[in-house]
């Protein structure tokens, strides 16, 4: 099942992600970006997850910020997304059990 | 573009797909929380196929789908792509037609990642990029199918210690990103300060994400220019 209001915001998402795959390619050739933004794309992704981390770890509260952290130190030491991530729901998980 | 160079993508793909796997699952699992048929998640994954972004936009979720809010969402999260598309510019400038985009349309952080490091030793085959992302396209729609299926199965009361997977999900990727103090300790302070201000002020996302990574960018990118 497909609805169609769901399809719209599928297509609007993918037509979007496709401009920033390939809109990159196109543009950054074709015309002369200042270099301010050029400087400011390569510095956009750390910034961009910190945004996105700092209200979703808030919403956990301080078992959140801790169990955030520990994910962070154990991608730093591992290099794997599965075991960082196994451990931050571990963490979380034993933070609670704790009270 | 050559077999031989997509076969060896593909490859190189496999050791990555024990990081992305679990993701797929937990974006399966949140998105038959959020409501979504297995063909409306698995449509989306094959269409938009960046994990962080629908992440995001299933966060977003509401019934009707936020149109405008996806869209922006995935532009946000996803513009980080464009530069990497045009590093990849030696590679890409030998395709034409289908290729070119098709190629274009399987960039993700990992193949760009890998196919950088490949055309620093000399590696001069767009085909290799185009194996990384279809090889892990592959898996993460497997992952994505079975994280729906397992979340129909299993019931997980609100604020069970499994939805702490989505945010470690990212705490991991943003680790992924640190190259040290002096270049990024200010810029991710700023953001995320202005982000969780913006939140407690009572705005949804993704304004307060909009905001802290643009000043953060710009943060970083004017300290870069006073350094030369």
């Amino acid at each position: 099942m497909i609805r169609l209001d769901v399809l719209a915001a599928i297509l609007a998402m993918a037509a979007a992600t496709f401009a920033c795959r390939a809109g990159g390619y196109v543009i950054l050739r074709a015309i002369r970006v200042p270099p301010f933004v050029q400087r400011m794309l390569t510095h956009l992704p750390g910034p961009l997850f910190c945004a996105y981390v700092a209200p979703a770890l808030a919403q956990w509260g301080l078992a959140g910020w801790i169990a955030g952290a520990a994910v962070m130190a154990v991608q730093l030491t591992t290099r794997s997304m599965a075991v960082s991530i196994l451990s931050g729901v571990a963490a979380m998980a034993a933070l609670q059990a704790l009270g | 573009m050559t077999f031989a160079a997509i076969r060896r993508g593909a490859r190189d793909a496999l050791p990555l797909v024990i990081g992305t796997f679990p993701f797929g699952i937990v974006v399966g699992v949140i998105s038959d929380a959020k409501g979504l048929s297995m063909a409306e998640t698995l449509l989306m994954c094959a269409l938009v196929f960046a994990g962080s972004s629908q992440l995001l936009a299933l966060e977003l979720w509401a019934d009707p789908a936020p149109i405008l809010a996806a869209a922006i969402a995935a532009f946000a999260v996803n513009i980080r792509l464009a530069p990497m598309g045009a590093a990849l510019a030696p590679w890409l400038n030998r395709l034409r037609g289908w290729r070119l985009w098709g190629t274009l349309a399987t960039l993700v952080d990992h193949s760009y990642a890998l196919s950088a490091a490949d055309m620093q030793r000399g590696g001069r085959d767009a085909g290799y990029l185009l194996g990384v992302g279809a090889g892990l396209w592959v898996f993460w729609m497997v992952a994505v199918a079975l994280g729906h299926g397992l979340g129909s199965v299993v019931r997980v009361p609100p604020g069970h210690p499994l939805y702490f997977a989505a945010a470690a999900t990212f705490c991991a990727i943003l680790a992924a990103f640190w190259k040290g103090v002096a270049r990024d300790l200010a810029p991710w302070v700023v953001s995320g300060g202005i982000a969780l201000l913006l939140w407690w002020a009572g705005l949804s996302q993704p304004w307060p994400l909009i905001a802290g990574a643009l000043a953060g960018a710009a943060l970083g990118a004017a300290r870069s220019e006073v350094r030369g």
